[in-house]
């Protein structure tokens, strides 16, 4: 019996030394994942950079492919991802973000219609891009491009066929439940104090929306839409059926006209030339500027907000 | 009693299927301070909030009854919210100036019932921040944010906001609760000011504040209307055991 509390202390102590070990096991763990995490984005930059830095000049930026694509620049695809993805927030965002201001300030919780929306929005981030791609060529060309080529130009092939349009379009449609949720989200950071504040000095709710809920969140609509459509400019799956071109000797001058693409141009590069070893730099200098493209975008969206963070103070 | 401003016959209100206020019928008098008190959960903010249709905005809200304002059923269908909202208008408990300059703010008001000319708006910033005495602190600094003000100041702000709408009551729900000692006796001082030309409902959990600033009170408990006088007869000689239990401290 007198050796009773002894025991217990050992177990206590045990029990407590256990805990610790597992603390200190989990924390290893997690700075492990995150250096894992770290390391893989270093590498992939580094790789891309290492590969693509020599060769990326004025010329590269401002000429046409030459030579079967083995030399020349890659201006067209820079100007094809641009068009494409100037079209494609055109569409996407006041959509999207019109959506979002139904969604949050309309939309009763429970009502069966918003539910139904709700339902669609995440239903459609979850389908794989490629699906867009074969929906823009059955919906938006083998359709409505038909169609208008039918009652409008009397049967000759115009719109029937792939073209920018139809590739932003359909790209469009791949970013609109990226726009929808992350406006949806920052229109509910507004508090509700906010709300009845307005609402209580006898605005409706269409003035309470435009004059306090949206100037409140509208860093977070930026910073959303932005996000979601620098995604949107480097997806390939979309545009294959859809618009992007494997090589044009000219710029898209109208909608109907179909487009190079960076994404596209990658892929093209690196498994259909002729010579893939040997336009490696070319491939490495494309990524590069694809990358530098998004990057920038995201640099964009961080520097408006904190430029209407620093202008609310 | 005095003229009546707000008449309130058999007014019953659920959540859902659970009610929260079950019929109450009261007259509030106009140009008085009336402050509403009982115990939390017992209704008097949910009450409060019937009076400019702020439950509105809640779903699964449903209310019985009539309220009237100047001889008005404002639960009439053919009622317009927004007018109602502008003659009674509402100060919160946490202070909600928007993220916008002191001037602003108070502009707002005006703003939406589109007055838009510059000297007008002046005028009306002025009077309101005169109005409630917060003018002389914040004068030379009319297009800062609001949010950079302390809290008393900012729920000064806002009833300088209500009052530029130019309403006819002001409902308080609990204003001065989130506020330390002096910045709640600039705004009880200010209530004794406001009174002389509107009706003004407050909801507290202070008694000392409802003794000192109020004319009538009405004591709420579980949803119910339990007395409604003259505050001095509440708190010295109330009729019901309920009532003399709660000011008393003895229960709350």
């Amino acid at each position: 019996m007198i050796n009773f509390p002894f025991a217990l202390l050992n177990r206590t102590k045990a029990l407590l030394m256990s805990r610790n070990a597992k603390d200190s096991l989990i924390k290893s763990f997690t700075a492990l994942s995150v250096l894992l995490i770290v390391f893989i984005i270093v590498a992939m930059l580094s790789v891309i950079f290492i590969g693509g830095w020599s060769h990326l000049n004025y010329s590269f930026l401002s000429e046409f492919p030459s030579d079967g694509m083995t030399k020349g620049g890659i201006f067209p695809a820079i100007v094809g991802t641009a068009l494409m993805t100037i079209i494609m927030a055109v569409a996407a965002v006041p959509f999207g973000v019109v959506t979002a201001i139904y969604l949050a300030e309309y939309a009763k919780e429970s009502s069966v219609f918003a539910r139904t929306i709700r339902f669609a929005v995440k239903t459609l981030a979850v389908v794989p891009s490629i699906i867009f791609g074969l929906f823009g060529l059955g919906f938006f060309i083998g359709f409505i491009g038909k169609n208008i080529d039918m009652v409008v130009n009397g049967g000759e092939l115009r719109w029937g066929q792939p073209n920018i349009l139809w590739a932003s379009l359909t790209m469009a449609l791949l970013t609109l439940p990226v726009v929808i949720v992350s406006v949806e989200e920052a229109i509910r950071t507004i508090p509700k104090e906010m709300r009845e504040a307005s609402l209580a000095l006898g605005a409706t709710k269409w003035q309470t929306i435009k004059r306090v809920v949206l100037p409140g969140s509208v860093s977070g609509i930026l910073t959303g839409t932005i996000l979601a459509i620098s995604r949107g400019a480097g997806e390939v799956a979309p545009i294959l059926f859809t618009g992007a071109a494997y090589f044009l000797s000219d710029l898209p001058h109208s909608l109907s006209d179909q487009f190079m693409s960076l994404g596209y141009h990658i892929y093209i590069m690196s498994t259909q030339s002729s010579d893939v070893d040997g336009t490696l730099p070319i491939q490495f200098a494309t990524t590069l500027v694809l990358l530098l493209l998004t990057f920038s975008l995201n640099a964009v969206s961080v520097a408006l907000r904190y430029r209407i963070r620093q202008r609310a103070k | 009693m005095d003229n009546i401003k707000v008449k309130v016959k058999d007014l019953t209100l659920h959540y859902g299927i659970s009610p929260a206020l079950k019929n109450i019928s009261m007259n509030i008098p106009d140009k008085m301070v009336t402050a509403f008190i009982g115990p939390s959960g017992c209704g008097k903010s949910t009450f409060l909030r019937t009076l400019n249709r702020m439950n509105d905005l809640i779903d699964n809200v449903k209310t019985e009854g009539e309220v009237e304002i100047d001889g008005v059923n404002i639960y009439d269908k053919e009622i317009d919210v927004v007018n109602l909202r502008k003659k009674v208008g509402m100060i919160f408990q946490k202070s909600n100036p928007f993220a916008k300059s002191i001037y602003e703010n108070i502009a707002y008001g005006p703003r939406i019932n589109g007055i838009s000319k510059k000297s007008q708006l002046d005028d009306i910033v002025e009077n309101s921040l005169k109005q409630a005495a917060i003018w002389d602190e914040i004068k030379g600094r009319l297009h800062n944010s609001a949010l950079s003000l302390s809290g008393g100041q900012q729920q000064r702000i806002c009833i300088a906001r209500t009052l530029a709408v130019n309403p006819e009551i002001i409902l308080m729900d609990e204003p001065a609760s989130a506020l330390d000692p002096i910045s709640t006796s600039k705004i009880e001082d200010l209530i004794a000011e406001l009174k002389k030309e509107y009706t003004i409902i407050i909801v507290t959990h202070n008694m000392q504040q409802a003794a000192r600033t109020s004319d009538y009170t009405a004591f709420f408990y579980l949803g119910e209307l339990v007395e409604f006088n003259k505050t001095e007869l509440i708190f010295s000689n109330p009729e019901k055991k309920q009532t003399e239990d709660y000011v008393t401290g003895r229960f709350g």
